[in-house]
Parts: C-alpha cells; structure tokens; sequence
C-alpha cells in the first residue's frame, strides 16, 4: 500500500482549457451557418481548409520545439485560430491566402511568441491583417450573398473558384462579383463609407441592393447568428461578460453621439453593430483571454477602447472594417491596462477606499 | 555679415547650453552606489575565499575592476546570474575548480577530538568560534556562514561541514522528498 | 455601529470578494451523532501542536501519568503545554513524523495507555464569574488551548488583548465541504459552546456578539438560535454558504463590512474571532477544569463505510479512527488531514491527531481524483482570469504564478503574495489545472528562506568586517608594544642598574637560544633530508589558507604515495633502530672507552639542545598567551628559563670543576646566573617558577625523546600526535607531527607503550651520563672553545658575560659536530 502526496487543494471543478475552446468552437455554429446560408460554401472551405493546415503547423513546431505534442495539438486553441481565421476571410478568397495565413497565425504569431497562453496577439486578427495589408486585392473580393448573384453558385464552383480562380463554367470571381447592373458589389459597409466619399447620404446609400432591407443583407444575419453564439458563452460562463458589454455600448455610444451630430455621414448604432464583424469581434475575438486584459476594470477598458477604436477607423480609416485593427491595437495595449487596473488586495490601500 | 551673426549666435547658445548642462551635473549629481558596493550586495557574504579573495568585499572589488564573475561557490548560478544582469555580461558557467555543492551547512567540531589549539579560531572569517588555548573549542551555529575556512588548519581534523538539517520552519514545500510508507 | 447590527438583523450582508461552490459532500457525516473512539494503544504526542514554541517537557520515559496530567510546561504565552490524554506510561520520548504538510519528524511523547482512563484530581468551577479574569486567563493557558479552527494560535494570548472589541465573533461558518465537526458540536453541546462564549464575553467585554454560520446547516442553526434566544448582544448571523467564508478575514468582511489590513491582527479593529471548538475547550477548561486532551474529529470521504465524526483523543493515530469507521482497503491510499481545498496529504496512517485537526478525509478513486494516477495534467496558463475572479484576497493568481515561475521575488511582494490565504478556490477553478497554490508556497517559502539568508548576510558582513577591524587595530597595538618596549629596554640597557644587567643577561639568553635554534636547525636539515619533500612542500604552503586546502589534498595523496614507499622507508629506519639499540647497549656498561663517551656526548648534548628546545617552545607558548603583557615581563622570563637551565648544567658543571679548570667558562656562567639571582628580587620569584618549568621542559623532552623513538620505529599513534600538540604549541612542533603522520604506519598502543618506556629508560641513562660525557668532551673543546670566546669578544667586546653564554653556546655547536662525527664514521 502507498500514500499518496499531493498538494492541496484536492478537489477541482474539473474544466479544462480544452473543454473552453472546444465550447466556443461550438459557439461560432449559428454565425457559420448564416454565412453558409448567404455567401455559400466559400467559409467553409476556407475553415476546413485552416484547421488541416494550423495542425500540421503547430504540429511542426512543437516537435522542433521538443513539446508535448498531443496535448497541446488538441486543446483546440489551434483549431478555434482557423475557425476564426476562416470565418473572416472573404468566401471567395484563393487558397494560398488561407494557407499563408493560417501558416502565419500558428507559426509566427503564436508559436514563436511562446505557443499557448504567451502569445499578444490574437493569432486570427494578426493573420488577417497581415494578408489585408500584403494582398488587399484578394482580401476585398468579398463576395455578394447569394440572393444578389447573377450565377448560381453551387459547392463544386466555389471550389473551383477558391483553387483555380474559376468557376467550371469560366466565370471569374470579378464577374461573379459583378452585380446584373454592372456594379461590382461590395459589403454593406464599404457601400457606405464609398458613398460618402461620393457625396451620397447614408440614407442614401442605405437604398443600395446590397444593404436590402435592413443593415446589409445576409450581414445582419450573420452578426446576428454571433450574437446568439455569444449569449450562448455568456450563459455557460465560458466568457465573461464585460468585454463584450463595453465594446457594444461603446460602439454604440460613439456612433449615436455621431449620428446625433451629423446624421447625413453617419451611419445609425444598429447598422455599425450589425454589420461587418462587429458580433464576431465582440463574443470571439476580444474575449479571447491570451491577448486581452484579465481584470474586470481591465476588460471594461479593454471593450471600450476597441469599440471607439473600430468606429474611428470605419468613420476615418482607410479601411471599411475595423475590428481586426481595432483588435490588434488593443490587444498592445492590454498588458498596460493590466498594469493600471490591478485590483485592490484585501486589506491594502483601505484609506484610498473610505 | 549674417554668418558672422549666425556663428555668434550659435556659439551663445552652445555656452550657455554648456554651462547650463556643467551646473546641473554639479548640482544634481546622483550619488550611485558605487559599483563594488552592489556587487558586494549581491554576495552571499559567506566570507568563504574560495573565489581567491579574502573575504566577499574584496571579491566584489576586484569584479568591479575586470575580475571573472563565475568564481563564487556559495552563491552557485543565482550569483552569478545577478551579478552577470548587473555588470552587462553574459553569464559563465560557475568555474571549474570550485565545488558546485553549495548546499547550506554549518561547521562542527567534535569537542572530545579537539585539542584547543585555536587555529581554527584564528581562520574564522566572521568570529564564529569560540575557544582559548588548551580548551575545547565549538562553533557559533547561527554565525557560522559555512565557509569551509577552519577545516583545514584543523591539525587533528576535528571540524566536519554539516549540512543544515530541514526542518518544519525552512522546508520548502518539496512534495517529492516526502518520506512515504510503503507498507508490504 | 449601530447600522451593522441593524443589517445583520435584516439578514443582509457583505460580500467578500470572489470565492466558490465546491460539492459540499457534508450529507456523509452531518446527520449522525458524534462517536466516541477507544483508547487506541498508543498516543503519540507531539509536543509543538501549535503556533509559537514547544513548551519545556517535564516528565521521562516511563513515568506514570493520569489523565489530564501537564506533558510540558510553558514559561512564555506563545508556549503552550501539552496533557496526558489518558493514563498510562510514557514508553518514549522521541521524534515522529508530524501532521504538517512536510511529513518531517519532529519531538514526541508517546503514551502506552493503561486503559484504565484514571483522572488526576480535578476542580470543578461551576460559576466562571467566581474566578478573576487573570484566573480564567491562567486556567485557558494551562489547558494549552489554541485555535481549533486550523491555525492553532494560541487562545490565551489572543483573549487577553488589551484592546477595546467591538465584536467577538464566533466562527461556525465551518465552510470547508466534508467537515462537520462544528455543525455537531452545536447540535450536541451548545450549552457548554454558550458557556465557552458567555467566558469570552466576560473576558473580552464586547459590546455584540456574532456568530457567524453557513446557511446549510439548518440543525445548528435552530439550537443556536433558542440557546441565545434570551441574550440580547449575541447574534447568530447565517450567512450564504461560499467557500472561503470561514477564513477570518473574509468572515470579519462579511459580517462587519469591515477589512483587516494587511499585516495587521483583527484586534486592532476592535474583533475578535474564536473558533466553535474553541469555546467549546474554553468552556470545558474552566469550568471542569478538563485541559484540551480531546476534540470531535470529522472522519468523512467515500473509502469510508461508516464516516462519522468522532471524539477522538489528542494523539491518536489517524490509521486508528479510519479504521473506526471502516476504511476500505485498497491499494492506494489517500488520507488527508484537514478539509479538501486546505488539508494535506498524510504520508502515513500513524500520524496522530493534533489540536487542530478538525478532518480526516479518505476519499475514493472517483472522488477526489489522484495526483497519480494521470499524471499532471497542468497546461499553459491562458489567462482565462477565473482565478483572479474567484480570489478572496483580490489577488492576481495568474500574475503570482508567472513571478512564482520566473522566481521574481521582487514581484510576488509588490503583488502581495503574503496576503494570500492559500484557500485553495484559484487552483480550484483553474481550467488549465495549474496548481496555483503550491507555486505560491513554494515561493513564500523561498522569500522567507532569502530573507533569512540576507539577513544572515548582513550579519556576517558586519562581523567579517568588525573581525577585519579588530586585527588591524592589534596589529598597530602589537607594532607600537614593541617599538616602545625595545626603546625601554634599550633605555635601561645604558642605564647601567642592576635592572640592566637582568636585561643583559637575558639579551645573552636569548641570544643563546637563537645560536642554539641555528645549531638545531641545521641538524633538522640533516633529518629533513631523509625525509619526503612533501614536508617543505607542506611547511612553506602553510601561511596561504586557500593554497592550504590544495596542499592538504595534495599531503593526502602523497601520504599514500609515502605509504607505498613505506617498504624502503622502514629499511633506513630499522638500521638506525639498530643503530641506537646498540648505543642504549653500549651505554648500560659502566666502562666507558673513548669512542663509547663521545656517543654519550652527543646523546648528552643533543638531550640538552631538546632541553633548550623543549624550553623555547614553552616560550613561545608563553609569549602566545601572554602576548598582551609587555615586553619586559616576557624577556624576564625568558631570562629565568635560561638560568633554570644554565643551573642544570651547573650542577653537572661543579662536579668536575676542581679537575678541569677549562669548566671555567661554563662556571662563568653559573656565576653570573647566581650573581643575577643576588641582584633581583623578581628574579627569585622567577626561579622558583623556573623549577616548575625545568620540570615541565624535562616532561616536553621525555615526549620529544619518545617521539623521536616511537619514529624510529616507525609506531606513531595518532594519540601521541594530539598528547604532543596539547603539550607544545608550538608550530615547528606540529610540522614535525605532521611529518610524522605522513610517515607513521597503522600505529600500535603496544608499540608505543613500550617505546615510552625505552625512552624513560633511555632518558636516565641519559641523564646519569651526561656528566660523564662533559668530563670527556671538554679536553676536546679546550683549545676551540678559546678561540670562539675571541669571535665572541669580537661581536661584543663590552659584554663578557654575553661573551659567556654565547661561548657556551659554540660549545653546544662543537658538540654537535662530535655529534656528527659519530654519525659521519
């Protein structure tokens, strides 16, 4: 007979990190679902395509790096970088752009950093910003949803289109963009903010095809889709919910308090959170624990500085979109947030407090 | 004429620069801790000369002045570390003649061997024994810094380096050295 | 003040921060009654249960004790005694293993028990409000009672602060899942808990009372509340059930809104905090005068058919209660002291029960998974921040544990690893299963450790430094004691008294020891010579303490070379035996021929040099302890030694004085000895001590003589080396031991016995022939010995008697050379 020798505690809730990132996979379900139901199969491909590969990757490096491979291979934080990466990518995207990004994401943004748990960035975000700024042509071929195409885009001819640049029928991906007008279709947001530039209202603008009835069409849906993914975490407690609240009511504030001043060049809250990856970014990219801050009041500023910076950069950036770079440029600023939002440990400081 | 000017102009300002910069370094002048004096800090004080010096001050002196900074037993790789994070050096490998057991321990005489010849006494760095001639010597436990010094004037080889035992104050929460039963 | 109470009474209160929902698993044990245990068949215990020291232990192996009788005594409030638990025979006093997470032994009384449970006498005090506070006080620290909660600090220091409370605040939040020992106490002895509490209250004089108790423990709480139904300041505060409720701080935060600096006790705000148990052993220590020898122990987990809480006795072995209750073999076993999130793990079944163990958990398999039974399954941290939410210190585990890692010790105080409870809900919650609480122990302990260490430094330095201080300012001292003295002496050397002249005959002597230690010298060449170079090699190294170590190394491993070439050595060395056999042989004949008195010469002369040697390292001896006095004093002395010996010689000198007028110079000598002997007074003070000296000088060469046979022979015992170095100090003396110790071979006790008595033997055949041996030398030395006292004029032509002792000197030398001759033939 032995004794054991352990260290207490010895009871535990039993979760695990896996357990964590697995839940949040399944979280992403409802968005990927509108997306597949708006734009086709394109994401899809794209998501299979990023976890094939994020593997081989990441099984690489923890060999060279003489790691406990299978472990860490399947705790999912690989897999939830490709779904991630895959959902932002446009549908229509070629194929090396997944696998350039899904390479550089495990490669050098997580791994090299220190792998797991050691990495600043979000490792989704970096790759896509990295692949927006290094081939932007590529990266804004988004795709009409379905409803608008002229051609009618089956699994085969995504396929086709995502490896070889055609459809089997011979139909690029600029004519399939190419609305029955002769418009090249872009998202809702970018309608928008061309507009402007154009001298159009938003009102104006909100009349475009591609916005339908609401914020965009399919786009709403999607947004929505996160939504409910999102609220599904916050039940399951899986993420907690400050982030998410502060980058909303800031993105909210910012754009009322714009819309209220300008009404004619700004678009309403509901489109700016309906539209673009603003759920995606509030349930799945901010609050990934890694890169972003850890105390309550850290969080708070945490969501709050993404939403102002997102509706910056859509209402003055180059860019249509926002949230990757909204992500990146906080995910900088978390480990000075942590440093100045520490909590007040029992019994320290109590003056301060009365 | 305007580089005449220009020159002066420049030349006023650079005096007055300087002697702006020449009062401040006379007025705000910080004083550091000189540098032996924090290498000394980092020292384990133990006195022991196994670096070749005669006790850990002057050791920390003759680092801050080019000398190796692998040569301290006692203060193992630790040592050897801060002392590499405050010099600006890469950090070496602990010398080769010296023991790397730097393991806590604490002199001890056997007093029915002891002959009182106090040269023990004399090689103590820090006063820790106690003794006159002809009378039996022992060791201040709680001075004692372990430094191996009065081992070897032991004419009759009466002083044993005892490793400190662990006790329930300083152990150190090693699960893995826990004596476990094994019964059949 | 007075809104506390009021919300309390609403049943509203504070929040701690954090804190978590373990199983609570208290159905196993909650609904049944407290068993009482049997005497087990042995006790052990410890003699430090608590915080603070082990008090004095006051009975021996195999004394009889009753129950209840005082184990140790206490001189200090952080000493507490121990009690006899029951009656019986101390069988030992010795270390075994300790509950404490170390598994380490520590000192223990261990009680064969005579099953007859015999009480010693008892005082029963019904009413506590008979006896002074002091009285209380004495009676609780006499009982050696300290906290039962987990802590085990000692409860009388605690009850007699001096500060004014606000609140006494009874702990039965009891919030650790499993343990139920305080939930039944109050079901089943609330009356005697009330009295332990209305004590406190009599002591501490709080102006409210709480009790604070979880909400899932509905029994308890109804006998609480009629208990205190009818006392106005008590309250009985049920509070939520969360883990760590029952941690002092977070109860006082809880019930009073209040937080506890760090650093700082309850105390100074006005709180008091006790344990259920506590007050029980209060109540019990008072009033039935019943020390703490017993506790109700909860032992609970699902390897255990009958869990139960027990009355169990203070030193009963673990393994003895989870037998009790029907452990379930199985081939690991986890047993662990305490509750679930805080307890520790036993290393084995004998451990005993302390003062504050209020849980035994056995749990199964299923239950609480095994350390090892999968390995660790700790991964990277993902900075989730569970932990820092569930923190009851608002603390920032995930930050502590990358500082604990890194071993930023700088970092883990600015984070304020001290204030961590080790609670046990951050590594509970940690989805990355990292034990977070053993990092933080680990690195309390090594930040204890170091400050230790620095200040051991700190101490150190300051006494190398003061050490380094003290030698220079006696090395000054000991410049300036000589210059002045040699001033003085010089002074008085041309003053021309009688004073002077003691002066001058002791320059003489010592300038005759000086000649004399040249002569030896040069015959210790002649003996270095034959012996191994690693002796110079050892003798020159000396002085350099690092290079000493290397040479000792190196001594070592030429020793064993020596050992070697041993054969060879004992060779050279049989053949002077054989030498020296046939001399002492040779000497035992009365008749002596020419040849055979030159032997006895030089036997004679070279006993006479030991002599003189034997009498300097006495000097040098003297000059070591009494190196404070001056100057002067010593030179003195050193003057008497060298009379004692001169009068030695005299003595053999006036034997032969009427037939050789040539003696003359030695008679010299003598007269001037005496003449100085006339002259001072302290000088005779002096010869008498000379006597004892010439004795212990004589007691020196006998050993010396032993030792110089006993090498002959080649049988030194280590003993001889430590009885040499005891009676000469001096270092030459333990160069030579050390010479002989890389020489001497496995020594025999025989051998030596029998070389000290040839060298008694030797000695007085010796002695008796040196007479003879001066007749016969002195024709010899006649015509040189003229010629020396010319070279001796030379040197100092004023001083004839100088002239005198150092012609007597040369005298020695030519005797030496007839010593040589002898050997060169």
């Amino acid at each position: 007979m032995a004794f054991w020798i352990a260290s207490s505690p010895h009871n535990h809730q039993q979760s695990e990190t896996s357990g964590l990132m697995r839940l949040v996979i399944y979280a992403t379900i409802p968005g990927i679902f509108a997306q597949w139901y708006f734009f086709g199969w394109g994401n899809l491909i794209h998501i299979a395509m990023a976890i094939t590969i994020v593997l081989v990757a990441e099984f690489a490096v923890l060999s060279l790096r003489e790691k406990k491979i299978r472990p860490q291979l399947f705790d999912g934080s690989a897999i939830l970088t490709a779904v991630l990466l895959g959902i932002s990518l446009p549908a229509l995207a070629p194929w090396w752009i997944t696998i350039i990004g899904s390479l550089f994401a495990i490669i050098v943004v997580k791994q090299l950093y220190g792998g797991l748990g050691h990495n600043p960035f979000n490792p989704a975000m970096a790759a896509y910003v990295m692949l927006l700024i290094s081939f932007p042509v590529q990266m804004t071929q988004w795709q009409p949803p379905l409803p608008l195409l002229a051609i009618d885009l089956q699994f085969a001819d995504t396929l086709s289109l995502i490896f070889s640049g055609y459809t089997p029928q011979g139909y690029s991906v600029e004519q399939i963009r190419t609305h029955v007008d002769g418009f090249t279709m872009a998202t809702p947001l970018d309608t928008v903010k061309t507009n402007i530039t154009l001298g159009l209202t938003v009102v104006e603008s909100m009349e475009s095809p591609i916005i339908g009835k609401h914020f965009g069409i399919g786009w709403e849906w999607i947004n929505a889709g996160f939504l409910l993914g999102g609220l599904f975490l916050l039940t399951k407690k899986a993420i907690h919910w400050t982030t998410p609240l502060s980058f909303l009511t800031s993105l909210f504030i910012c754009s009322f308090i714009a819309f209220i001043l300008s009404p004619d060049s700004s678009a309403s809250t509901m489109f700016h959170w309906f539209s673009g990856a603003t759920m995606l970014g509030a349930f799945f990219i901010l609050t990934d624990p890694v890169s972003g801050a850890t105390s309550v009041k850290g969080r708070l500023i945490f969501g709050a500085l993404a939403g102002l910076l997102v509706y910056l950069i859509r209402k003055f950036g180059g860019y249509p979109d926002a949230v990757a770079f909204a992500v990146l440029l906080c995910n900088m600023a978390a480990p000075l947030i942590d440093q100045y939002t520490r909590p007040r440990t029992y019994g320290h400081n109590l003056g301060v407090k009365k | 004429m305007s580089a005449i000017i220009a020159i002066l102009v420049l030349g006023v300002i650079a005096a007055l620069f300087g002697a702006l910069l020449g009062y401040a370094s006379v007025q705000f002048k910080v004083e550091g801790d000189p540098l032996a004096e924090q290498l000394d800090a980092l020292l384990p004080q133990t006195q022991c000369g196994q670096c070749g010096y005669p006790g850990c001050k002057p050791y920390a002196e003759a680092v801050a002045n080019g000398e190796a900074i692998n040569k301290c037993a006692p203060g193992g790789e630790d040592t050897i570390k801060k002392i590499a994070d405050l010099m600006g050096v890469e950090v070496q490998p602990l010398d080769e003649n010296h023991e790397t057991d730097n393991t806590p321990k604490v002199a001890f005489i056997i007093e029915e061997d002891c002959i009182g010849c106090t040269k023990c006494i004399q090689a103590c760095p820090v006063d820790a024994i106690l003794g006159t001639t002809k009378q039996m010597h022992t060791i201040i436990a709680d001075e004692c810094t372990g430094c191996d010094l009065c081992v070897a004037p032991c004419p009759v080889d009466c002083i044993e380096m005892i490793p400190l035992a662990t006790t329930t104050q300083n152990w150190q929460w090693d699960l893995s050295t826990i004596p476990v039963v094994q019964i059949d | 003040m007075e809104s506390v109470i009021e919300r309390i009474q609403k049943g509203h209160f504070s929040h701690f921060h954090g804190g978590i929902h373990p199983p609570e698993q208290k159905f196993l044990t909650s609904t049944k009654p407290i068993a009482s245990a049997q005497i087990p068949e042995q006790l052990i215990i410890p003699v430090r249960q608590h915080i603070g020291q082990a008090g004095d232990i006051i009975v021996a192996v195999g004394d009889k004790v009753l129950k209840g009788q005082a184990l140790s005594a206490s001189n200090s409030p952080m000493q507490l005694p121990v009690h006899a638990p029951t009656s019986g025979i101390i069988s030992a006093i010795e270390n075994a293993v300790i509950p404490h997470p170390s598994g380490l032994s520590e000192l223990c009384i261990i009680i064969t028990p005579d099953h007859e449970d015999t009480w010693r006498k008892r005082t029963i005090c019904p009413d506590h409000h008979l006896l002074s506070k002091d009285q209380i006080l004495e009676k609780i620290a006499n009982s050696g009672i300290a906290g039962m909660g987990g802590a085990g600090f000692p409860t009388q220091v605690k009850v007699s602060t001096l500060a004014k409370i606000n609140y006494l605040i009874i702990n039965a939040a009891e919030c650790e899942p499993y343990i139920t020992a305080d939930d039944l106490l109050i079901q089943e002895h609330s009356p005697t808990v009330l009295d332990g509490i209305k004590i406190l209250d009599h002591l501490l004089a709080p102006k409210n009372i709480l009790i604070g108790i979880e909400d899932n423990k509905a029994k308890a709480i109804e006998t609480l509340q009629k208990a205190t139904a009818d006392i106005a300041h008590i309250h009985v505060c049920v509070i939520p059930t969360k883990y760590p409720s029952g941690g002092e701080k977070q109860l006082i935060k809880i019930l009073t809104n209040q937080e506890v600096p760090s650093g700082v006790l309850p105390s100074s705000l006005g709180i008091v905090m006790q344990n259920v148990a506590t007050c029980f052993a209060i109540a019990d220590a008072v009033i039935n005068d019943t020390p703490l020898i017993k506790r109700v122990v909860t032992v609970s987990g699902q390897a255990l058919d009958k869990p139960q809480n027990i009355w169990s006795l203070i030193g009963t072995p673990v393994g003895f209660l989870t037998q009790h209750c029907d452990y379930k073999n199985r081939q690991h076993k986890h047993l662990i002291m305490g509750g679930p999130m805080m307890g520790f793990s036993l290393s084995n079944d004998q451990i005993p029960v302390i003062k504050s163990t209020n849980c035994i958990l056995a749990p199964s398999e299923a239950e609480i998974e095994s350390p090892y039974s999968t390995g660790t399954k700790e991964v990277e941290c993902i900075r989730c921040g569970q932990c820092a939410d569930v923190c009851p210190a608002q603390l920032l585990p995930q930050e502590l544990q990358w500082s604990a890692k890194a071993k930023d010790q700088q970092q883990l105080t600015k984070l304020n690893l001290f204030d961590c409870i080790e609670c046990g809900a951050c590594a509970y919650v940690c989805p990355s299963q990292i034990p977070l609480v053993h990092y933080y122990r680990v690195a309390k302990a090594e930040i204890r450790q170091q400050k230790l260490l620095d200040i051991k430094a700190e101490k150190a330095k300051v006494r190398f430094e003061a050490r380094k201080e003290r030698l220079e300012r006696e090395k000054i001292a000991r410049a300036e004691k000589h210059k002045k003295a040699a001033e003085a002496r010089k002074a008085r050397m041309n003053s021309g008294t009688s004073e002077a002249k003691t002066e001058k005959s002791a320059v003489a002597a010592a300038l005759a020891r000086v000649k004399a230690k040249k002569a030896q010298a040069s015959t210790d060449d002649h003996k270095i010579n034959s012996e191994p170079e690693s002796t110079n090699e050892q003798a020159s190294d000396k002085k350099d303490q690092v290079a000493n170590a290397i040479a000792r190394a190196k001594a070592k491993k030429l020793a064993k070379q020596a050992q070697l070439k041993e054969g060879q050595a004992t060779e050279n060395l049989t053949t002077d035996n054989d030498k020296e056999a046939s001399i002492s042989a040779k000497l035992d004949n009365v008749t002596v021929s020419d040849k055979k008195a030159k032997v006895a010469a030089a036997i004679a002369k070279a006993k006479a040099k030991k002599l003189q040697q034997a009498e300097n390292s006495n000097d040098s001896l003297s000059t070591d302890t009494q190196a404070k006095s001056d100057e002067d004093k010593k030179a003195k002395v050193a003057a008497a030694v060298a009379k004692a010996k001169a009068k030695a010689k005299a003595k053999a000198a006036e034997r032969t004085q009427d037939d050789k007028p040539d003696v003359l110079v030695a008679n010299d000598n003598v007269a001037s000895a005496i003449d100085v002997d006339a002259s001072s007074a302290k000088i005779d003070i002096a010869s008498t001590q000379s006597a004892a000296e010439l004795k212990k000088a004589r007691i020196a060469a006998t050993i010396e003589k032993a030792k110089a046979k006993a090498k002959a022979k080649s049988s030194l015992t280590e003993e001889t080396i430590k009885t040499e170095a005891k009676s000469s100090l001096a270092e030459e003396t333990i160069k030579t031991e050390a010479t002989a110790i890389t020489e001497a071979p496995i020594p025999g006790a025989a051998e030596l016995k029998k070389a000290k008595v040839a060298a008694a033997v030797a000695k007085a055949k010796a002695k008796k022939l040196a007479a003879q041996a001066q007749k016969v030398a002195e024709p010899e030395n006649s015509e040189q010995g003229d010629d020396d006292n010319v070279i001796a004029s030379a040197t100092d032509s004023k001083k004839a008697r100088i002239a005198a002792a150092v012609a007597k000197a040369k005298a020695k030398k030519l005797a030496a050379d007839t010593n040589k001759s002898p050997t060169s033939e």
